[in-house]
């Protein structure tokens, strides 16, 4: 159900820790799984699991702490937009706003296409680069006026169309 | 386009943020352009010339590790991460003759809001951090380390991880550096979203593969840390101040600063001013300097208050502010800390209730809930603020959001609690009469809030 690349990467990951201390390595191969599957779903958890040796339920501990994991399916595209308090200043709540109306969702909810999840999210640690938003946990976008945005959503929208 | 070409459009340059020419006398920062950040460019720019002299490998008779550390001690180099702790004194602590393994960890989880300074010297400046690390190792004897890096940089992380793969590839790491017969293998780890984690034990235990809760101190992460075994942790920024240290001696690293207060630090100015970015000045560096070099307060606004330190230190009016300097003393006698350097400034549009209630929903939010008056205590501030904020407020939630606080700061396992009742007790403290206006009128006493 994954990829031999992706177990590739798990491999690098468990090589940097002790070789009794396997565990180490969950939150980076719980990554991967999401970088791949979109989320992580109680099957992959199981998968991780026999993987590194763990008891699903200690993979579920580490699932369900840390924020950045997705439990369920997520749109295509995750947004997470910083409101924290440096953001706030800096029109971090603008640029949510303007998400919302733009993609007709609210915090926490998927366009009906599929292709987008908005959400609000803590300090992504790039203040001063505010507004800022992180695309899919990896890509951080730095001020992100109204036009940037408009700009980033079209033209997703557009790669989505040509693909 | 396709999709990584439109996402690469919104990447951050560095251009305003650190590539801005506003640094004085700059160490870690010093003559980055955004793409030099490879080894060849850090050997360029005089990088792992430190490690060479430690090692013996410049002509010279190398340092022992007893001299490594008194250089750092001497150096006065604090820690960079909020504590302020002495670097020097914090290695001596390391059992260098325990027999079995030791580890030495870099926090790279910056998550303290307001804080962005290490997320751009891992990107820009990568090897930096790895030439500190590898000399720590080889000061406390140690043979492995970890960067655990903030999993929502990931970019970063992946930089970092290509720097290690060159370090390693030009035998700067690994077993027998350069030559040499001292060994250090070193890792990246990255988190995915827990606040908490940037606390150290909590860092340990997520690196562990556990959910990121701290671990009650003692036993200090020096003899019981990662995997229950000795344990250096330091800051991203720490660790990059070492090279220059070695390199040009402790004595010259206290002249950059202050007595007590070495070298140069990095501050990141956000908020209400023309420039939000990063910063690097001496430490003892006027605030009113500070504010100058990011553009002074925006559109002409007058100041109002600071959060000198990160969103946790405790915020200070204007007046107090403006006759500070920039370091650890200075703001500790001014009432607050100096933290990790985050400088949130807000002007006189901003409502300090409103703003309270952003950073109370925060500590909530990233709770663990391991202690009682954390898990249950930021539930109640949280609450009470929104009331405040929204016009449900009642003339006696003031009293209640101090008796509150009180009751979590100093009860808990980690200083997560602290973090969230300062703030509160701080706003109450130097802006009561914002709280009142809300309370009585259910609204802003602040009329031009954007």
């Amino acid at each position: 159900m994954i990829s031999e690349e992706s177990k590739a990467r798990f491999a690098k990951e468990v090589a940097k820790y002790p070789a009794d201390q396997k565990q180490s390595a969950v939150m980076a191969c719980l990554t991967i799984v999401q970088q791949e599957l979109g989320y992580v779903s109680a099957e992959s958890e199981q998968l991780v699991a026999d993987y590194l040796g763990m008891a699903p339920i200690a993979v579920h501990e580490v699932t369900s702490f840390y924020n950045m994991y997705n439990q369920q399916p997520v749109g295509k595209y995750k947004l997470n937009v910083c409101t924290n308090l440096p953001c706030q200043l800096r029109d971090g709540g603008k640029a949510m706003a303007h998400l919302k109306d733009k993609l007709g969702v609210d915090n926490n909810q998927t366009t009906a296409d599929g292709l987008f999840t908005l959400q609000q999210c803590e300090c992504l640690g790039a203040c001063a680069d505010s507004p800022v938003m992180l695309v899919n946990d990896t890509s951080m976008c730095s001020f992100m006026s109204n036009d940037k945005l408009d700009q980033l959503i079209d033209g997703l929208r557009a790669a989505e169309v040509k693909s | 386009m396709n999709v990584q070409q439109v996402l690469a459009q919104f990447v951050s340059t560095g251009k305003e943020t650190v590539f801005h020419n506003r640094h004085i006398k700059p160490q870690i920062y010093a003559d980055l352009n955004g793409s030099n950040w490879r080894l060849k460019d850090y050997e360029a720019r005089g990088g792992y010339q430190a490690l060479r002299k430690v090692l013996g490998l410049d002509g010279g008779a190398g340092l022992t590790q007893d001299q490594v550390i008194a250089t750092v001690k001497e150096s006065s180099l604090r820690g960079r991460g909020g504590a302020g702790f002495p670097t020097g004194l914090k290695w001596s602590f390391m059992p260098r003759q325990f027999p079995g393994q030791k580890y030495l960890v870099c926090n790279s989880d910056e998550g303290e809001p307001g804080t962005c300074k290490d997320r751009e010297i891992l990107q820009f400046n990568p090897h930096i951090v790895i030439e500190g690390m590898i000399i720590a190792a080889y000061a406390m004897g140690i043979s492995v380390g970890y960067n655990y890096i903030h999993g929502e940089i990931f970019q970063t992380y992946q930089r970092f991880e290509e720097a290690l793969e060159e370090a390693r590839a030009a035998g700067l790491l690994g077993n027998n550096i350069l030559g040499s017969n001292f060994t250090f293998q070193l890792h990246a780890a990255h988190g995915f979203g827990a606040y908490i984690c940037g606390e150290e034990t909590g860092l340990l235990e997520s690196l562990e593969g556990k959910k990121g809760q701290p671990r009650f101190k003692p036993p200090f992460p020096a003899s019981f840390g990662l995997y229950g075994k000795p344990t250096t942790i330091n800051n991203t920024e720490t660790f990059a101040a070492v090279p220059w240290i070695i390199r040009n001696g402790g004595q010259a690293y206290v002249e950059c600063g202050k007595p007590n207060n070495g070298g140069t630090k990095i501050y990141s100015v956000s908020g209400d001013v023309e420039w939000p970015g990063n910063f690097e000045v001496p430490m003892g560096t006027s605030f009113a300097q500070l504010l100058e070099l990011a553009g002074g307060v925006r559109k002409g606004r007058q100041l109002k208050a600071v959060i000198p330190g990160g969103s946790s230190s405790p915020v200070l009016p204007a007046s107090i502010m403006m006759d500070c300097t920039m370091d650890y003393d200075a703001i500790a006698k001014a009432g607050s800390m100096l933290g990790s350097g985050a400088v949130i400034v807000l002007d006189d549009s901003r409502c300090m209730v409103k703003s309270l209630q952003r950073l109370s929903y925060f500590y909530m939010h990233e709770s663990c809930g391991q202690c009682t008056p954390c898990r249950e205590g930021t539930g109640w501030l949280s609450r009470v603020v929104d009331r405040i904020e929204t016009g449900h407020g009642r003339s006696s939630d003031l009293e209640l959001l101090n008796s509150v606080a009180e009751n979590i700061q100093g009860r808990t396992i980690c200083a997560l609690g602290d973090a969230a009742a300062m703030p509160v007790r701080a706003m109450l403290k130097h802006f009561m009469p914002e709280f009142e206006y809300h309370v009585a009128h259910k609204t802003c006493m602040v009329p031009a809030y954007v």
